[in-house]
């Protein structure tokens, strides 16, 4: 089983300069192609046994003294291949700022607060429909050094594994209607045609009543080739 | 019809209280980490230890490697896998204090396509907007290097840049390999 190729029209390239930090990291000379093999098309697995019971619920997984604070929302969606293969019991991990736009990692020193009771870290595994929920709070923005008055949109980050290490992706989730979108250097280096991929959808359905707001992330990773490979 | 791959974004600067927690001393679970072996594990215990260098030869302090293997026999894990050996290690940069990576595992057998012993590697950091696919091969492994088809593919003049050098340290089998990002030793990175 081999995987159909990264779509380099979807992916945002290796060096971007407006992305300050891509200048010295990424790599210069094209990529070496390669035909897939064992390494390539397998990859681990992980199970219900990994996750702990809160793994899933960002609101709950940290509590210390009380709920953390803000916007309180469910993100939901499905993880499918590009074919539209659902892809079932595949790991995501999640993290973001708190609703103030503080990361708890000791190296973030913006001069927001920190909220005792959120950490922000999570994890599930997709049903057998390859769908995912997450409970946690809406991200705040916050600024960065890339450029002068630089800031974060409100983003999520997701890191998947799906079936094989080919079809590894990390990427984040942003919020329709963020006006910071079109200002962010990290955003704006996707694609443009494939950029709307990475706005997750306000749902009322999705919604629960007076508990949280619903936003709907569906992710795509690499499908299966139809036919074996020639070589 | 183009594909609807969701576009890849960078792993940022504050990925490690999430996937790899315990390294860096965050009150999380790590479900990956450096130390990828216990007693119960078959195979050569073998270290692999670097620094990832920017183009101005800096090392970086905010990446992350992933890496999968096959076992000692050359078999990629699966669940049912015997002795409970994953294949899979995760770990960060940033808490050496020169900014190395390192992982403890076993060497890798060939598979059975007649490849040489290798791991497969993905590269994450800050500053990269798409993860990295390299390999690392083993300095003590040339007859099987030689006929590699992977390592055949790749310019002769750089196929150096896959292969990590045994160190000869009492006691342990260390091998060091270093990501260069860019510049005259600038690593092969692959599209698979």
């Amino acid at each position: 089983m081999t995987f159909l190729p990264r779509d380099w029209d979807s992916h945002p390239p290796l060096i971007y300069p407006d992305y300050k930090s891509t200048n010295l990291r990424g790599p210069t000379r094209p990529l070496v192609p390669i035909r897939q093999r064992g390494g390539e098309t397998t990859g681990p697995a992980f199970g219900p046994r990994h996750l702990g019971s809160l793994d899933h619920d960002l609101t709950r997984n940290a509590r210390v003294n009380g709920e953390p604070l803000g916007e309180r929302i469910v993100v939901t969606g499905q993880v499918r291949d590009e074919s539209g293969h659902p892809i079932p019991h595949t790991l995501i991990e999640v993290w973001q700022a708190n609703a103030a736009g503080r990361y708890i990692h000791v190296v973030d020193n913006h001069g927001a607060p920190l909220d005792p009771n959120f950490m922000g870290a999570g994890r599930c595994i997709t049903d057998e429909k390859g769908n995912y929920r997450f409970y946690t709070v809406k991200p705040g923005a916050y600024p960065w050094k890339n450029h002068h008055n630089a800031w974060r949109p409100n983003h999520i980050h997701f890191s998947l594994l799906g079936p094989a290490l080919a079809t590894r992706l990390v990427t984040q989730m942003y919020f329709p209607g963020d006006p910071l979108l079109e200002l962010d250097p990290i955003f704006q280096g996707a694609p443009a045609a494939a950029r709307h991929r990475l706005v997750s959808r306000f749902s009322i359905e999705v919604t629960e009543p007076e508990f949280a707001l619903g936003y709907i992330f569906d992710i795509v990773l690499r499908g299966k080739t139809a036919t074996p490979v020639q070589h | 019809m183009s594909s609807e791959q969701t576009p890849s974004q960078t792993v940022g600067p504050y990925f490690a209280y999430t996937l790899t927690p315990e390294q860096y001393g965050y009150n999380f679970t790590s479900l990956a980490g450096p130390q990828m072996v216990d007693d119960n594990t078959q195979g050569e215990r073998i270290r692999i230890t670097g620094q990832v260098l920017d183009g101005n030869g800096v090392s970086v302090s905010d990446a992350m490697i992933e890496i999968w293997q096959a076992d000692a026999t050359g078999r990629y894990p699966d669940a049912s896998q015997q002795d409970g050996f994953m294949g899979f290690g995760r770990v960060g940069t940033g808490t050496d204090p020169h900014n190395r990576f390192w992982l403890n595992t076993i060497k890798p057998g060939s598979t059975a396509d007649g490849q040489a012993p290798h791991l497969n590697v993905i590269v994450f950091m800050r500053g990269l907007l798409s993860h990295l696919y390299t390999r690392i091969y083993f300095s003590d492994e040339a007859s099987l290097n030689a006929t590699d088809p992977v390592l055949e593919s790749v310019d002769e003049t750089r196929r150096q840049t896959l292969i990590a050098k045994r160190e000869e340290i009492p006691g342990a089998t260390v091998y060091r390999f270093d990501i260069h990002m860019q510049g005259a030793l600038e690593t092969v990175f692959f599209n698979a």
